[in-house]
């Protein structure tokens, strides 16, 4: 029954998927609650540029990746802030641009022998050990950063006005928030895929809305379904011979669909 | 006169949105154990006074001091302040306990990276206490009755146990009986020795409450004892002629014609 189990490439393809699934999923409750689903999507999306950059100058396309993404969540938020253009509007700019820019890159490459569909639709069988490394390496930086400011995090998602006006450093919290979306975005791309990742960033921690009266339930809600996700979709795909991450992404969306019926029957009753 | 230094000084202060000047050459001296209301008609620059009060607004032109302090820099000098924002201003679907948006009132106090300790809990249930939400400590936020919520707000503020306490439209769309026991409770407040300054549009019942009121529409109409202030002159310039005024009692009651000053106050 456990035969997956059996395989290397199986082994590191559930320990990263389980913390992409967990990192995802609580980042993910932040996302939601301040209504940042556009940005998670559209930082996600920049990356296709950052990857396409790390193959044009020779370096490792995720770390890339990691660079290019910071700059662009960044980006998103001082143009939002500082030039008082709208949020989605900033992040429709830099989500076709930056998209636009790799593909301009890629066709600039020399042979054109890149797996482009590995890193717009994931291909979690292949991680490797160094991969794994990173992937864990940065997902227990966000879970840490996320622990130790717990409720300064809470504080601005919920009434970010209040927040600064009792004294808490908002607007560099808010940006240390959007340095989070882009580390969860980048080291979720080998498992889920560009494409697919902002369907991890907002559906686990949707379902857990569904059902919680309080923060830290959501909170814990939001990773168990974001975790589960990932193992059942995993396991799913292996003996369904499906694609991985649109099998742990429609995994996640049935959750949702669950949640939902739940809600409406309790409302009903 | 009193001799303490004023809490909050505005000298010959403007505030502009781009080329619109939203408040131009005010004055304002809040003496320490005031209760103030500060009164317009919509789009007045209410919200735009606190929000230059409270440093998130910076003016074009004159000096703001709270504390004797510009509000940049306060420092810790802000935990002194403990603040209501408009109720809209906040997603009240927001899966949070009473209990935990109290608690958001110790954490500047606290400091970044530390979790509350008993102290900060037992804070928590004194404000919980002072408004008397005990009962509510572990039910959602979005169970609340509108009055309900603008206590757990109050509480909130209340926990960092402030010596200036500022409310912008803490009445908005709650019912005439609840706002009677807020502002009862903000007067009991005041007289435990904390300055209290309130955004209001409801000049009436206001006025019987507060120990001062501010005029504001662009400019500082008025600023002064109820009685005093509120005068047709005052109300008229204030509203301007769209307003009817009718006396009994102290202060005049006022009626605006349907269809004016419903400009949205602006934000930012």
């Amino acid at each position: 029954m456990m035969d997956f189990w059996q395989y290397a490439f199986m082994q590191r393809a559930l320990i990263g998927g389980v913390m992409v699934g967990l990192l995802t999923a609580i980042i993910g409750v932040y996302i939601v609650l301040k209504g940042m689903s556009f940005i998670g999507a559209g930082v996600a999306h920049a990356s296709f540029g950052g990857v396409a950059l790390g193959f044009l100058l020779g370096i490792d396309p995720l770390w890339a990746a990691v660079a290019f993404c910071l700059a662009v969540a960044w980006g998103i938020g001082a143009v939002t802030r500082r030039g008082g253009i709208k949020e989605d509007t900033a992040v429709g700019i830099f989500f076709a641009s930056t998209m636009a820019f790799g593909v301009l890159l890629i066709g600039l490459i020399q042979g054109y022998n890149i797996d482009l569909f590995s890193y717009l639709f994931g291909s979690i069988l292949a991680i490797t050990a160094a991969d794994l490394k990173m992937v864990l390496g940065v997902g227990v930086l966000v879970l840490l950063t996320v622990a130790l400011l717990y409720k300064e995090f809470l504080f601005i998602t919920f009434d970010p006005e209040t927040a600064r006006v009792s004294g808490l450093p908002e607007p560099a919290l808010y940006y240390l928030l959007l340095a989070l979306i882009a580390l969860t975005v980048v080291i979720s791309i080998k498992v889920v895929g560009i494409v697919l990742v902002s369907a991890l960033l907002v559906t686990p921690a949707a379902a857990a809305y569904q059902l919680s009266r309080s923060f830290g339930k959501m909170m814990a809600l939001s990773a168990f379904f974001g975790v589960f996700s990932v193992i059942v979709g995993l396991v799913l795909s292996y003996y369904l011979n499906t694609a991985s991450g649109a099998t742990i992404v429609l995994t996640a969306t049935a959750i949702f669909g669950l949640t939902l019926l739940w809600r409406r029957w309790q409302e009903a009753a | 006169m009193s001799t303490s230094p004023p809490i909050i000084e505005l000298r010959h202060v403007s505030v502009a949105y781009g080329k619109i000047k939203v408040l131009d050459d005010v004055n304002l001296t809040v003496p320490e154990g005031a209760f103030l209301a500060i009164i317009g008609p919509n789009g007045a620059g209410k919200t735009t006074l606190v929000r230059t009060i409270l440093g998130l607004v910076k003016p074009i032109e004159g000096e703001v001091l709270v504390f004797g302090k510009p509000p940049q820099e306060l420092g810790a000098l802000r935990r002194e302040i403990g603040y209501v924002p408009q109720m809209h201003t906040v997603d009240l679907k927001f899966p949070v306990r009473v209990r935990d948006v109290v608690m958001m009132g110790r954490y500047a106090r606290l400091g970044l990276f530390r979790r509350p300790r008993q102290a900060d809990a037992q804070a928590v249930a004194r404000a919980m206490a002072k408004v008397g939400i005990e009962d509510l400590a572990d039910r959602p936020l979005s169970d609340l009755s509108g009055g309900q919520r603008q206590r757990v707000f109050l509480a909130r503020a209340l926990a960092t146990e402030p010596r200036l306490l500022i409310l912008d439209e803490p009445t908005a769309g709650v019912d005439a009986q609840t706002s009677t026991s807020l502002y009862e409770l903000l007067r009991r407040f005041q007289q435990e020795g904390m300055t209290v300054l309130m955004v209001s549009h409801d000049v009436g019942v206001v006025s019987q409450y507060v120990d001062g009121v501010a005029c504001v529409n662009r400019r500082l109409v008025a600023h002064g004892r109820p009685e005093v202030v509120l005068t047709d002159s005052t109300l008229a310039e204030m509203y301007g002629c769209q307003a009817m005024f009718f006396h009994h009692g102290r202060v005049p009651h006022m009626v605006v014609r349907a269809g004016e000053n419903t400009g949205k106050e602006q934000q930012r």
